[in-house]
């Protein structure tokens, strides 16, 4: 689905954010045997022209909860305000800032200053003008202490805020701040319906009023939200005039309804990918498309706990971990393993850093450096007499975490480190574990921003209560590149910040880097117009289409 | 006391007991043979071989981390067994004592323990132990505890009964009139006779905790991995029930098979005891 | 009338037994309730942590706390969800509701419908073809971990024979079908919840109903009425089914639990918006004001399936007037 701007830097769950070496793995191919409806769905391109009409049934596995983008932090929210909202600016196809509700933009000589001029003529779902006091609006709202909002950071960084006319705002920071200007592709909201409101009591929270592609039609809880096309979309009226998500809280029963053609998109799982969807039936119906996505996992370990204190120790845990067999054996190939906490075909990846490939011995004599070179009678290492046991957390519901904690487990074991594993549900791993720092260690992911700026997660400061940092990272080197990359506009020049704060983590290794994972949507073959791209497929939503010949919905609206 | 001669004999000829107890001695056996009958260690990896049909070498096939099915299936007989056992031994436990003691004592005592019952019946008894399960954390010991007191109201019901009636028989009568301790005639005089019934409402009692200690772990909130359960095994079947039959449909018959067996044994048990049924 | 006064009145102390077992699982969970909610929002402060701990009394002792949970309760007034909807308990529970307790009586008829007669044939030739094959069958169903079925049925009907829909409870033109064509849709989504929901009480309702059966039969009256030269359908019918299925209505009564409890289940597989569902979610999210909305209100549906079962057995059996 179009997610355009993914600033959703720090959610826990890996987004199926669509990027990078596209392959378009299934190519469809004329068929002639299969159901008269679709006989001819892929044959000769001549007569399928863009045309309006037809829905796109997609399939969510959590309703969304607020359609509200301040409040919702969810990705089934995210994925459905994508559709309704707009923010000034976006991400293109190859990751570059261009406008959307801006026109254009001007940073000033010293950074300090953005000045943003809106389009003119964009209205909102309801037909009123979308002006300079709705930009306002969302600013305030998300820095009103009273706003429950996952997304205030960037915004409390502006210092002023000025309406310069209808259609001309400006935000004046006190420092340069580089991941500024992203910060303004969150969804602006409508001031005519919210000023003055308890935003978190406002039926809007049902019932979204936004600027973008599709217009709110209905929500039924926990089975399916529809939206329609806006037909007086400032980017053109999108060709597929409805997108229906339905909610299906099961992995194996949405494939199942796939299977039986009763939702055209969905992300498959490994397997599904590599075992379920090869047969011919597959190949006529669907396209399926993989690329590496916006995000990694890991093994975080709790720097307070004395064990994970000596940095040899946690170079030779990594060593000890055959991440190549999770990836084989849990991503079935579908996913890379990776050493640094950017994505490796991205600009900020850093290609030297250092790595550390499986080898238990090296891992072996670098523990017995560190002090645990006895054994008790189980084989598990000892130190000072206590040996060397630890839990791993994860959370509920994903099967790869909980999978890659099991072969990490086996891993330990054989260097004589005697591993537990606990899948808690994740409110209350959240709560009870990581917010409390009570874990030693937790398997977990994180999404990964298309800026760079990590400072929430790796700045000493960042570890308080319910703060990202919550293995407690100290480090003063990279707080200053940290803050020193946050401040520096030139490319160039911040790259140089991060490839240094890359090295330094892996010197340090606070976490043994897992893998990225690919995402792996299939789409009902016949919606045309999908162009994969380094930011994925759902950039350019608005134009995917359905020829007239192979509709299968009529919409009445 | 019940086990005379005769209730042997009986159930001896009674077909449905002996199934059942052939079934239920034969997970016994499994389980007390676990180490020896599976042919691989239950957390041995392969990830090579994933997900990989039954053959020779994997007679119920692999399951998606490449471990050997039957050999998990084995291990996963005394996860159940302990769980079933351990539950209905607290269930009855308080069964018995709320039970006799409403029986006994009467007046007060039993309005407020059957009120107790009355209440506690009324709960959809998965949503409670569902919730007290999420809030006090899934661990194999909190779900036999938790399974335990949610399900001992059949019992103290039955108890009660069983008291109620037993306590004015002409024996017991004679023994309060010798003026002996209450604990003695409860526990010497009426306890053993009402035996039986709790014996049978025991073994059922078993069957339905082992089916709820699957769902839970089907549900994702019941034992935790690496240990296997077939309530867990059962989830990884689903997700692949397309693709991997062998892994929905073993472990379901173990499942099947041992609720079965319980099940059987215990109506078996009660044919025999309850001569009007008797031809 | 004076019957149903009492009865009415006896549920009250039941009732309160619910709330003080709900309060107290509620009280069970580590921590402070508000402190999830808290918790997940970055930007929550002290200040409205305090507006929040007043709103729920947490900053009382324990009985007053339960005393306005009890009052608010009174009025229905379950307060506002903690999942991030923030939406009144009780507009949510409302909007399931229908569905699930739809499928329950559905399959509580099927039940009905089903094993009676199974279970009084089993009993009137008993150890007969029909009655052992029949009570392997029951054995089965009452052993048959319902989410294996399900799953197994999805298979089959869903995937390979195509015949029935997978999940949910209506198609998508559900809307623009005609009134029979939308209740032919219903109907068909509702077949597999129903029967996965249906088979065990199936299974011990057949039971229950012939073990009742064969106690009548042996009774003194029935001996009696044989000799005088009944017929045996007569006996059966006129005599002994009467009788036999007066048990079998209390049960209706208790059987109301688990046939919710069961709900969490199969609509989670099936995915129906239902209650069941909502329940699994509330606790996978800890969102205990819904869990403790619909663990109330689950109980209280027993209670009024317990009353309706007893105003059904009185005017069945005119003899029965409840004295307790």
């Amino acid at each position: 689905m179009p997610l355009k701007k993914s600033l959703i830097l720090l959610t826990m769950t890996l987004l199926a954010l669509a990027q990078g070496c596209n392959e378009q793995s299934t190519q469809t191919s004329p068929s002639s045997e299969v159901t008269p409806a679709v006989a001819s769905r892929n044959s000769a391109a001549v007569d399928d022209k863009p045309a309006y009409g037809d829905m796109l049934i997609n399939g969510s596995i959590g309703d969304a909860s607020v359609l509200l983008p301040v409040l919702a932090s969810d990705s089934s929210s995210g994925e459905i305000n994508g559709l309704i909202y707009n923010g000034l600016v976006k991400y293109d196809k190859d990751i570059n800032l261009v406008g959307e509700l801006a026109e254009k933009w001007d940073v000033s000589e010293d950074k300090l200053k953005i000045r943003f001029f809106l389009k003119k003529g964009v209205k909102w779902h309801d037909g009123k003008p979308f002006t300079a006091k709705d930009v306002e609006y969302t600013y305030k709202i998300y820095v009103d202490p009273k706003t429950p909002t996952a997304y205030s950071t960037d915004f409390l960084k502006v210092t002023e805020f000025k309406v310069l006319d209808d259609y001309t705002v400006e935000a004046v920071y006190d420092k340069p701040y580089a991941p500024a200007l992203g910060s303004w592709g969150q969804g602006m909201l409508p001031s005519h319906l919210l000023e003055g409101e308890d935003i978190t009591k406002s039926p809007l929270k049902r019932h979204p009023i936004g600027t973008g592609p599709y217009k709110f039609k209905d929500w039924v809880t926990g089975e399916k939200i529809t939206v329609d096309s806006f037909h007086d979309y400032f980017e053109g009226r999108p060709y597929i005039d409805r997108v229906m998500t339905r909610i299906i809280p099961d992995l194996a029963t949405m494939f199942l309804e796939l299977k039986a053609l009763s939702i055209d998109q969905m992300g498959l799982t490994p397997l599904q990918y590599v075992r379920q969807t090869n047969t011919k039936w597959f190949k006529d119906n669907f396209n399926k498309y993989k690329y590496l996505g916006f995000g990694y996992s890991y093994l975080g370990y709790n720097l307070q706990d004395w064990k994970f204190k000596d940095k040899r120790v946690r170079q030779a845990l990594t060593m000890a971990i055959d991440r190549e067999s999770i990836v084989q054996g849990v991503l079935l190939g579908l996913g890379a393993v990776t050493d640094s906490p950017y994505k490796p075909d991205t600009y900020w990846y850093d290609q030297n850093v250092k790595k550390f490939p499986y080898d238990p011995e090296k891992a072996k004599q670098m523990l017995a450096e560190a002090g645990w070179k006895e054994t008790n009678d189980e084989g598990v290492l000892l130190k000072d007499g206590k040996p060397f046991e630890f839990t791993i957390i994860t959370n509920h519901g994903n099967d790869i975490r909980k999978n890659a904690a099991i072969i990490i487990q086996r891993d330990l074991k054989k260097v004589g480190i005697k591993v537990h594993i606990r899948v808690i549900e994740w409110a209350a791993f959240l709560k009870n574990f990581i917010n409390k720092r009570n874990f030693e260690a937790c398997l977990l992911g994180w999404g990964i921003g298309i800026d760079p700026s990590q400072i929430d997660i790796w700045n000493s400061k960042k570890t308080g209560e319910s703060e990202l940092n919550f293995i407690n990272y100290q480090n003063p080197e990279v707080d200053r590149l940290l803050d020193l990359g946050a401040s520096t506009y030139d490319r160039q020049e911040r790259k140089k910040y991060y490839d240094k704060f890359q090295e330094i983590i892996a010197e340090d290794q606070p976490y043994t880097f897992l893998f990225v994972q690919y995402a792996l949507p299939i789409i009902n073959s016949r919606f045309h117009g999908i162009e994969p791209a380094p930011v994925g497929i759902g950039y350019n939503f608005t134009k995917w289409y359905v020829p007239k010949r192979l509709q299968k919905y009529t919409i009445q609206p | 006391m019940f086990l005379n001669e005769d209730f042997v004999r009986r159930i001896g000829k009674n077909k449905m007991a002996m199934a059942g107890l052939c079934m239920v001695a034969f997970l016994f056996c499994v389980a007390l043979f676990e180490n020896e009958l599976a042919p691989y260690p239950p957390d041995r990896i392969d990830t090579s071989n994933i997900l990989a049909p039954p053959t020779y070498q994997h007679l119920l096939g692999t399951d998606v981390l490449g471990r050997d099915v039957l050999s998990r299936i084995i291990h996963g007989a005394g996860v159940s067994l302990s769980v079933g056992f351990v539950a209905v031994g607290i269930s009855t436990l308080l069964g018995v004592m709320l039970g006799a003691l409403s029986g006994y004592y009467g007046g007060a005592l039993d309005k407020a323990v059957m009120r107790f019952v009355d209440v506690m019946l009324c709960f959809p008894s998965f949503f409670l132990i569902l919730a007290v399960i999420a809030f006090i954390g899934p661990s194999i010991w909190n779900i036999m505890i938790v399974i335990g007191i949610t399900s001992w109201m059949g019992v103290a019901r039955l108890v009660r009964a069983e008291f109620l009636s037993i306590r004015e028989r002409d024996y017991v009568q004679a023994a309060i009139s010798q003026g002996a301790s209450d604990a003695r005639i409860i526990f010497l005089h009426i306890l053993p006779n009402a035996m039986a019934p709790i014996l049978v409402a025991a073994t059922l009692g078993i069957a339905s905790a082992v089916l709820i200690e699957s769902g839970l772990s089907f549900l994702g909130i019941g034992v935790q991995p690496p240990d296997p359960s077939w309530g867990n095994m059962l989830t990884e079947g689903k997700d692949n029930i397309e693709i991997a039959w062998w892994l929905s449909l073993f472990p379901g018959m173990a499942i099947l098979i041992t609720v079965m067996g319980y099940n059987m044994l215990g109506e078996g048990i009660r044919d025999s005891l309850d001569p009007r049924l008797r031809r | 009338m004076r019957f149903l006064v009492k009865r009415i009145a006896l549920m009250i102390p039941t009732l309160i037994g619910i709330t003080i077992i709900s309060f107290t699982v509620m009280k069970m969970a580590p921590g402070d309730p508000t402190s999830l909610m808290t918790d997940l929002n970055p930007n929550m402060n002290e200040e409205a942590v305090k507006r929040i701990r007043a709103h729920y009394g947490l900053d009382q002792p324990w009985h007053v706390q339960y005393l306005k949970w009890l009052k608010n309760m009174a009025v229905l007034d379950f307060g506002r969800s903690f999942a991030p909807d923030n939406r009144p308990v009780i507009d949510k529970i409302a909007e399931r509701i229908p569905i699930t307790l739809f499928i329950n009586i559905l399959s509580m008829v099927l039940i009905f419908s089903v094993s009676i007669p199974i279970g009084v044939i089993s009993a009137v030739k008993q150890n007969s073809m029909f009655d052992r094959v029949s009570s392997l069958i029951v054995f089965i169903g009452f052993a048959v971990p319902t989410f294996w079925l399900a799953l197994l049925m999805m298979i089959l009907f869903g995937v390979k024979l195509d015949w029935l829909p997978i999940s949910g409870f209506r198609s998508l033109n559900f809307a623009r079908l005609s009134p029979i064509g939308q209740v032919l849709d219903i109907g068909k989504h509702l077949v597999m919840p129903i029967f996965v929901s249906a088979f065990g009480g199936l299974a011990g309702m057949s039971r229950y109903m012939r073990s009742n059966m064969l106690e009548v039969i042996r009774q003194d009256y029935i001996t009696t009425a044989r000799a005088k030269g009944l017929d045996e359908r007569t006996v059966i019918f006129k005599h002994a089914f009467r009788n036999a299925l007066l048990p079998v209505i209390t049960l209706l009564g208790l059987s109301v639990p688990g046939l919710i409890g069961g709900s969490v289940i199969f609509e989670t597989i099936f995915a129906i918006p239902g209650m069941g569902q909502l329940f699994y979610q509330s606790v996978m999210m800890r969102d205990y004001p819904t869990i403790m909305g619909i663990l109330v209100i689950g109980a209280a549906l027993t209670l009024v399936g317990n009353l309706l079962a007893d105003i059904l057995y009185s005017w069945a059996d005119p003899r029965i007037r409840v004295n307790d």
